[in-house]
């Protein structure tokens, strides 16, 4: 493989602590090295531009079941945004439910080189991993679903820790999964007979537990186990005003939980946007992003993502069926449900946020409000939860939100006054720094994701690496359209060590890593633990216990990280 | 020797747990199977095709995929066709066939649930894997479809006879109703049959609905059926736990169409707001849910994709396979694992027996006939592995059992070959 040297840029690597400095990267056999022979190597001048790590999406919504379901739905969304055949690219089609070829495309052409599928369904993963093989370029891992799970429920009712650790450890390596993810604990199994849960101390039917419980089980699970991530939780009550109390109060229960060695955190909590209202009801709903800012600010064992509001028409998806059934009552868009045998579901259904629509406009200035109000960038990361809040082409747009108060005003000069009225925005007069953004965007998540070969350009790190045509020195926050130009288009996107964006356009399409986590636990309670899938395969589950774990063959590139104690 | 756990390459129920017993490289019996899927095991290696052809005419492999390349590479418009019995792997590189040649792509869908697939898009459906019936339906009907002729262990597998967490009896915890338009095999082991008149599902469906949410219908009876009778119908749908409509070509193709299924997904949504209720379409072919869903993550849209423009474009009714025959705009043909040529209305047909036709297949059938070119193919599921995906979405990973006859390589292999000659052939 050949030697990159990726001179003169404006370095910004916020792990290393730097911040701007004139700096050449070196990069060899797809890592970053200390030094290479110029002669050896090609050349990227980057005179005048900004070097950042390769941007790494800590929750996106881009293969599996869902997603498909979400494509499968809206051709009208596709006719929109179709993609030709290149010289080195499939065709597809983008917009808020991409083609898995286009995913990986337009990812790198913003210059991300690792994102993470935030939800999938264990019996699932097969499907999952298939399409996360036809993603071309970036690096990818998805978190396993775990808060509406039968064994979980029953070892949790039980207090059975171990077997819960055993049985986390065990469907992480089943599904090939990365992270232990939870949406709406309690509330998906309540689906399943049509109802929801109802707080944190809210009745599961059919088992003696409470959201509360699976949360903090699973949490603490976490972290014996020593998992790379935190659980990364999508709370209870979602889209519900008034729901920024619940959100608190999640934090909190987690606050005492010892996290693994070498990390502070014990939770992610996602979307934030979503579960940050206050107010009753969704005609008065106003910003709780100072409630949650407040607690962040104040512990230090939480991390965020924005979930940000973009106004246009896109797709939710999420797998919460009690949320997305009331989406559409709300709506009366088309819906999709799908639940899945003892394991959770999910839910589909169109959406148009629109600038007119009060509650559209408030729900904007919350995840700008809470990105803002966190005082510490390595706490709260820039997502739009795509294609939930909006579809992940519009991140340049919230990078411009997010370090241009004018940018800001611009946008809330044509919307709903309800974002002056009832969210703090305007008062607001933070700009990010690009320090700030390098965090929010890769540094801090791949610090949260514990991917420490990610999110930095130390020596041994990754070769991923995004160059942006921006003199950050001669820039001003009143040309905020420049910055959404030149971080839609990188000028160079860099992936293990080959240049694969070349001025916003893909030269080159190999293949990334799936990333998945191995985490080991005593023999003997794992044998405890099969006798009791076994059982409960043969009973309640369609299909058998041998053919559920994936295959070594769905996953051609596989990077494994290890955890646990044995 | 003996294996365990093996997924059935027949229907969409993709039972996955037949035991085969194998000895000296054939198979000796296979326990657990359905008739058809025990016939499709047993006879496999029966009459296949002894050789590739071209023109009736043994060649080699390679020189019958060098014709194939000529073929499609010579074509303005393409139709590569089939796909739902075969596996993913073959699947993908069918699609970039398509791409690569600017052709048409169209699976079987388009003549069996593509009026679901249209109706998902108008409205969306409420569904679930079948494992959430097997453990909480205490209300199932099928609706036009037969699964005791058709699906043949649906029933014990998923939908009556199991026993699951919250329907421990089994059948005794569960309501079965049959709404067919004759008493058919299924319907006699129903605890209701509802006769429905032939092409009028779509008013039952309606009449159904306006119950469910309340309102009063003057009519005596609708559909055939009487007015009671609705009602009960109505009520045992509002007081169900959990119910679930199992519906078939019944509904997707008699009269109403996609308007049929758009009607049902209306009622099962409205009963959401009453109880838990879901829909399943009765898929037929093993991986039809697999070539659609595929299809769509790679293209966007789940069959009927043109890619003459080199985007992928969608309108079935357009680039539907049947529509592109018969109005004889495809001029070669690329046909996997399916059998238009005893299938598809007389005027595809016919065109397909005018162009030159390639077909991958493992036995002799109609579509081999009138094909110029003929490459048999390992069988998916006993001669070559891949992915599956269920009627409701579940994947699973099909096995090779048994090496195929010397020289014969799996759909995914030919498929292989044909694109790198095409990617050839053009530098």
């Amino acid at each position: 493989m050949t030697s990159l040297i990726v001179k003169n840029g404006y370095v910004y690597d916020p792990l290393n602590s730097i911040d701007g400095e004139k700096k050449d990267i070196f990069v060899k056999d797809g890592k970053i090295v200390e030094e290479v022979k110029e002669i050896d190597a090609e050349i990227i001048d980057a005179s005048g531009k900004i070097v950042m790590p390769g941007g790494v999406d800590l929750h996106s919504h881009i293969a599996g079941s869902k997603i498909n379901i979400g494509r499968l739905l809206r051709p009208e969304d596709h006719r929109k945004d179709v993609v030709k055949r290149g010289k080195v690219t499939r065709s597809g089609v983008g917009y808020s439910c991409p083609s898995t070829f286009v995913t990986g495309y337009r990812y790198a052409e913003m210059g991300y080189t690792s994102v993470m599928e935030a939800a999938m369904p264990p019996i699932g993963a097969r499907h999952v991993h298939e399409e996360l093989n036809d993603i071309p370029i970036i690096d990818k891992a998805a978190f396993t679903l775990f808060g509406n799970n039968h064994f979980i429920l029953k070892y949790v009712e039980e207090g059975d820790d171990e077997k819960l650790k055993a049985f986390v450890a065990w469907l992480l390596r089943a599904t090939r999964g990365y992270a232990v993810k939870i949406v709406n604990a309690g509330g998906v199994e309540n689906w399943k007979w049509g109802r929801n849960v109802h707080g944190l101390d809210g009745e599961v039917d059919d088992y003696d537990v409470t959201p509360r419980k699976i949360i903090t089980s699973l949490a603490k699970a976490n972290e014996e186990l020593g998992l790379p991530h935190t659980i990364h939780l999508h709370c209870n009550n979602l889209g519900m005003p008034g729901n920024y109390k619940i959100t608190r109060e999640t934090m909190d229960i987690v606050k005492d939980v010892k996290p693994k060695a070498g990390r502070k955190t014990t939770i992610h909590v996602v979307h934030c946007q979503f579960n940050a209202l206050d107010g009753d009801n969704w005609m008065n709903v106003k910003s709780g992003a100072p409630h949650i800012a407040k607690y962040v600010n104040e512990h230090d064992h939480v991390t965020l993502d924005l979930g940000q509001v973009i106004f246009t028409d896109t797709t939710t998806m999420t797998g919460d069926g009690p949320w997305q059934f009331a989406l559409w009552n709300m709506t009366g868009n088309k819906w999709v449900n799908s639940d899945v045998e003892m394991e959770g579901g999910a839910g589909v259904v169109p959406y148009t946020f629109k600038k007119n629509n009060p509650a559209n406009a408030v729900q904007w200035g919350i995840g700008l409000e809470i990105a803002l109000a966190v005082k510490d960038p390595w706490k709260v990361y820039m997502t739009t939860d795509h294609p939930n809040g909006g579809p992940f082409i519009y991140y340049p747009q919230v990078i411009a939100w997010l370090m241009s108060r004018q940018a800001r005003t611009d946008t809330m000069r044509e919307m709903n006054k309800a974002c002056l009225k009832r969210t703090g925005l305007a008062s607001i007069y933070r700009e990010y720094s690009f320090n700030d953004l390098a965090v929010v965007t890769r540094a801090g998540t791949a610090n949260a994701l514990g991917l420490v070969d990610k999110g930095h350009l130390g020596e041994g790190a990754d070769g991923d690496i995004s160059v942006y045509d921006l003199d950050p020195f001669a820039w001003r926050p009143s040309q905020y359209n420049e910055i959404i130009k030149a971080f839609g288009k990188a000028a160079y996107t860099i992936k293990g060590g080959e240049i694969v964006v070349k001025d916003g356009e893909v030269v080159a399409t190999p293949m990334g890593s799936t990333h998945w986590v191995d985490a080991k636990v005593p023999p003997e309670i794992e044998a405890e633990l099969m006798k009791d899938l076994e059982q409960d395969f043969k009973d309640y589950y369609t299909i058998s216990l041998k053919n559920y774990p994936v295959e070594d063959e769905y996953l051609p590139t596989q990077k494994i990280h290890y955890a646990g104690g044995v | 020797m003996q294996l365990t756990d093996i997924v059935c390459p027949f229907c969409g129920c993709l039972c996955d747990d037949l035991e085969v017993t194998i000895t000296d490289g054939h198979i000796e019996s296979v326990k657990n199977a359905c008739a058809i899927s025990r016939s499709k095991f047993m006879n496999h290696h029966e009459n296949r095709l002894p050789a590739p052809t071209v023109k009736g005419k043994e060649e080699n492999l390679e020189t019958t995929v060098k014709r194939a390349v000529e073929i499609l590479a010579g074509a303005r418009r393409p139709l590569i066709y089939g796909l739902s019995s075969t596996e993913c792997g073959a699947i993908g590189k069918a699609i970039e066939i398509a791409e690569y040649t600017g052709g048409v792509l169209d699976n079987t869908a388009s003549v069996c649930h593509g009026p679901t697939i249209l109706a998902l898009q108008q409205v969306g459906e409420s569904k679930a894997t079948l494992g959430e019936v097997k453990n909480r339906a205490d209300l199932v009907i099928f609706w036009g479809s037969n699964p005791t002729e058709a699906h043949l262990r649906h029933v014990v597998r998923y939908s009556v006879t199991p026993k699951g967490k919250y329907v421990p009896n089994g059948k005794k915890d569960r309501k079965i109703v049959v709404v067919d338009i004759r008493e058919t095999r299924t319907a006699r082991m129903a605890d209701k049959f509802i006769k429905v008149k032939h092409n009028k599902d779509f008013e039952l469906l309606l009449t159904l609905r306006a119950l469910v949410r309340g309102e009063k219908i003057a009519a005596e009876e609708v559909a055939g059926v009487p007015m009671s009778a609705i009602e009960e119908l109505a009520e045992d749908m509002k007081n169900a736990k959990f119910g679930v409509v199992f519906f078939g070509l019944g509904l997707t193709q008699s009269d109403g169409r996609h308007m049929n299924i758009d009607a049902a997904v209306g009622l099962v949504s409205e009963l959401n707001r009453k109880t838990k209720f879901i829909l399943i379409p009765m898929r037929g072919h093993y991986n039809v849910g697999g070539a659609n869903s595929m299809t769509t993550w790679q293209t966007g849209y789940p069959y009927a994709v043109d890619f003459s423009t080199g985007y992928p474009r969608y309108n079935p009714g357009e680039f539907t396979a049947v529509d592109i025959l018969a109005k004889g705009e495809a001029d070669a043909a690329l046909i996997i694992a399916s059998d238009p040529g005893a299938t598809f209305p007389k005027d595809a047909a016919k065109q397909l027996a005018k162009i030159p036709v390639i077909t991958l297949d493992q036995k002799t059938t109609p579509t081999t006939m009138l094909s110029e070119v003929v490459i048999p193919v390992a069988t998916a599921g006993i001669e070559a592995e891949g992915t599956a995906y269920r009627m409701d979405g579940i994947p699973l990973m099909l096995s090779k059992i048994l090496e195929p006859q010397e020289g014969v390589v799996s759909d995914h292999k030919v498929l292989d070959m044909i694109l790198t000659g095409l990617k050839e052939a053009k530098q």
